[in-house]
C-alpha cells in the first residue's frame, strides 16, 4: 500500500457515509473489525471504561438495518450526515505489526428536520491489507467535547 | 398572568389521576414552582459517597435549579452545603468532581472555606472590622445543608428544613436499593467514571413517566430491538453453533410481548415510588457470570445469594427523579433544566468484590439503552419531543392515565398490580400534587 492509498481510503470511507450508502460503507469493515466513540479523554480500554458506541459488525448490522425500518419513528424524517476531512496524517504504515495507522482531524455535521448539529475531533483509524484491499479494524471517534451532553447522533460519524 | 402561584387548589385541580392536565408538562410558571417548591421538599439524590472517598473530595449537583456542593471533610464524614461563596455568589467549585485540597478558595476575592464549609479566612480582613461582619450570614460561610442522609453509599439530601423525614418519604422502597448494593459480594457499589450524559428537548417527568411504560418498548423499541432480534436470527441460522451474545442478551427482551409485563407487575409504595418487574423482568434471562454465583454465596449463605439474585425488578422510580435498575446497576438521574429540557445522567456501579464481566455487561447495557448515539434511546427521546410539542394543542389538554385505573384508587399506599397499569405513573402524580403544595399553603398563612 502506498501513502496515497491509505489517505484516500480516509476520504473515500467519508464520502460513502456522506452518501448514506451504508452497506457499501458496512464492507469496508473487516470481520472483527470495531467502530469506537470513547467516552473519556485518551481512553484505552473500551470494555471496562465507558464509551458511547463500541460495535462489532453484527451491531452495525441492526443499526443499518433500522434506520431503513418501516417503524423508525425518529428517522422520519431521515437525518442525513457531512463529514469534513483535513488531510489524515499517516501515524504508522504498519512496519511491524501490518496495521496502518491514520489520525485525521474532522468537523461533523448531522441534521434532521429543521435542526442541524456540528460535532469536532479525530478520527483514527487502524487498518489491514486483506488480499490487497484495505480494511478497518477499529474506528475510533475523538470527540474535543466528548464529555458533553448531546442529543441524538444517529448516523455514523 | 400567574395563575398557580399561591393558588395550591388550582395545583391540586391539574392531577386527577385517571388524568393529568398538561400544564405540568408545558407551563413555565409550573416548572417554576416545582423549582422553588416540590424539589426542595423531597429528598433528592445528588450522588454516591464512592465519588468523594478521600478528605478534599467533592462532586457538584442541582437541586430543582439549586447549586449544591458535597465534600468529604477530614473528619471523615460528607458536609453538603449550597455552592455559592457568601461573598458575592460566586459557585465555589465548578467542575463535577475534583479534590480541592484542605480548602475552597473562592477565586474571586480569595475567600476561603474549610472543607466542612465554614469560613477559614478573608483577605484584608480589617476591613470587616466594626461592620457587623461577625453576625452576618457570610460569616458562617457556605450555607450548609443538614437534611443529608447516605444510604448504600447514595446520598440524599432535602432542602426545606421543615418537611418529610427520610424514614417516612422512603418507607420500604429502598429495598431496591439493598438489591442492588447486596449485588456486591462485599456489599458496597463503587462509581468508577463519569456518566453517560444525554440532552432531552422536553419535560423531566416524561422519562420519570417513561420507565414504568411497560407498554412502549414492543411498539417504540420494534425498530432496534425487532431488527436486533432478526438480525441475529439470520446470523444463527447461518452459523448454528453460536451462542447468543452478550449484546443480543440486552436487546431481545425489549420484544417481550404485553403478556410478559403483565403478568410480571408493578409495585407502587407511597410518596411517588414504585417499580415495574415485580415477578419477573427484562433482566431476567441474562447468561450466568463465571465465579459470580460462587463469591454471592460464599458473602451470603446460599438462600440468601440466590434471593438477592432471584430478585430482578426492572425499573425502581424514586420520587421524583431518579431510577434504579437493580439487577443490571444502574441509576438514571432527570436534571430538570427548563419545562421543556432536560439532562440525562446515566450512571454504573461497579458491584465490588464481583467479576469484571458484570461491569461489563452494565456498561454495555448503558451506551446500548442511555446514551445520545443508543438505537433505544433515539426512540424514545423522538416520542418525548413529539410529546412536548403535541400537547401544545388546544384540542385535549388532558393526558390519558386511565389504563387499569379503579374509582377510589387508593393514594400513598404499597400495592402490587397488573404490569401494564399506568398506576406508577399516577402514583408519581399524586406525590408530585403533595409536595408540590406542601409549603404553598404554609406561605400563604404567613403572608396573611
Amino acid at each position: 500500500m502506498t501513502r496515497d492509498d491509505l489517505i484516500d481510503f480516509v476520504y473515500d470511507e467519508a464520502g460513502l457515509l456522506d452518501d448514506m450508502l451504508w452497506e457499501d460503507w458496512k464492507a469496508l469493515f473487516a470481520e472483527d473489525g470495531r467502530y469506537w466513540i470513547p467516552l473519556e479523554w485518551q481512553q484505552e480500554d473500551p470494555i471496562l471504561q465507558p464509551s458511547l458506541m463500541y460495535e462489532d459488525l453484527l451491531l452495525l448490522t441492526v443499526r443499518i438495518e433500522r434506520l431503513a425500518g418501516e417503524r423508525t419513528f425518529s428517522q422520519r424524517p431521515k437525518s442525513r450526515c457531512h463529514h469534513l476531512l483535513q488531510r489524515p496524517r499517516i501515524l504508522s504504515m504498519g512496519e511491524e505489526d501490518g496495521v496502518y495507522k491514520l489520525r485525521t482531524a474532522f468537523i461533523y455535521t448531522e441534521t434532521r428536520g429543521d435542526l442541524l448539529e456540528r460535532y469536532s475531533g479525530w478520527v483514527g483509524h487502524h487498518l489491514v491489507d486483506e488480499d490487497g484491499a484495505l480494511k478497518i479494524k477499529q474506528k475510533r471517534i475523538d470527540l474535543i467535547n466528548f464529555d458533553a451532553p448531546f442529543s441524538n447522533i444517529q448516523l455514523f460519524i | 398572568m400567574e395563575r398557580y402561584r399561591g393558588n395550591p387548589q388550582a395545583i391540586a385541580d391539574l392531577v386527577k389521576g385517571y388524568a393529568v392536565h398538561r400544564d405540568t408538562y408545558v407551563d413555565p410558571e409550573i416548572f417554576d414552582l416545582e423549582m422553588e417548591h416540590m424539589f426542595p421538599n423531597c429528598w433528592v439524590y445528588i450522588g454516591h459517597d464512592s465519588q468523594i472517598k478521600n478528605p478534599g473530595d467533592f462532586i457538584t449537583s442541582k437541586i430543582g435549579n439549586q447549586p449544591i456542593l458535597a465534600v468529604r471533610h477530614r473528619d471523615g464524614l460528607v458536609y453538603v452545603m449550597h455552592n455559592r461563596c457568601p461573598h458575592k455568589g460566586v459557585k465555589i467549585a465548578s467542575e463535577p468532581c475534583g479534590n480541592t485540597g484542605k480548602f475552597f478558595r473562592c477565586p474571586y476575592h480569595a475567600w476561603s472555606f474549610k472543607t466542612d464549609g465554614s469560613l477559614l479566612a478573608i483577605p484584608l480582613n480589617k476591613g470587616y472590622e466594626g461592620t457587623g461582619f461577625d453576625a452576618d450570614k457570610a460569616a458562617e460561610g457556605l450555607p450548609r445543608i443538614e437534611n443529608v442522609r447516605i444510604y448504600r453509599g447514595l446520598i440524599f439530601v432535602r432542602l426545606a428544613e421543615e418537611a418529610m423525614s427520610f424514614e417516612d418519604y422512603f418507607c420500604d422502597s429502598l429495598s431496591t436499593v439493598d438489591n442492588m448494593a447486596d449485588r456486591s459480594p462485599e456489599g458496597e457499589l463503587e462509581v468508577l467514571a463519569a456518566p453517560i450524559r444525554y440532552m432531552h428537548q422536553c419535560n423531566w417527568k416524561m422519562l420519570v413517566d417513561n420507565q414504568t411504560d411497560t407498554c412502549h418498548p414492543m411498539v417504540a423499541h420494534e425498530s432496534s430491538a425487532g431488527t436486533a432480534v432478526n438480525v441475529w436470527e439470520r446470523a444463527k441460522k447461518a452459523n448454528p453453533d453460536m451462542e447468543t451474545p452478550m449484546a443480543v442478551q440486552l436487546y431481545a427482551p425489549f420484544m417481550a410481548p404485553y403478556e410478559f409485563y403483565e403478568g410480571a407487575g408493578i409495585r407502587v409504595w407511597p410518596n411517588g415510588h414504585g417499580h415495574s418487574g415485580v415477578s419477573g423482568s427484562i433482566h431476567q434471562d441474562y447468561d450466568d457470570i463465571d465465579g459470580y454465583l460462587g463469591k454471592m454465596e460464599a458473602a451470603y449463605g446460599t438462600e440468601r445469594a440466590h434471593r438477592i439474585l432471584g430478585d430482578v425488578r426492572h425499573n425502581t422510580n424514586y420520587f421524583p427523579n431518579i431510577m434504579v435498575k437493580g439487577p443490571v446497576g444502574i441509576l438514571r438521574h432527570f436534571i430538570p433544566l427548563a419545562v421543556d429540557k432536560t439532562l440525562v445522567e446515566s450512571w454504573v456501579f461497579k458491584l465490588k468484590g464481583a467479576p469484571d464481566k458484570l461491569y461489563e455487561r452494565a456498561l454495555m447495557y448503558n451506551r446500548f439503552i442511555n446514551a445520545p448515539t443508543s438505537i433505544v434511546g433515539h426512540d424514545d427521546l423522538e416520542m418525548y419531543e413529539r410529546a412536548q410539542e403535541g400537547l401544545l394543542s388546544n384540542g385535549n389538554e388532558w393526558i390519558n392515565l386511565r389504563r387499569l385505573w379503579e374509582e377510589d384508587e387508593a393514594e400513598d399506599t404499597t400495592e402490587v398490580v397488573n404490569g401494564t397499569s399506568e398506576r406508577q405513573m399516577r402514583n408519581q402524580m399524586y406525590a408530585w400534587r403533595k409536595f408540590m403544595v406542601q409549603n404553598m399553603e404554609s406561605s400563604l398563612e404567613a403572608a396573611e
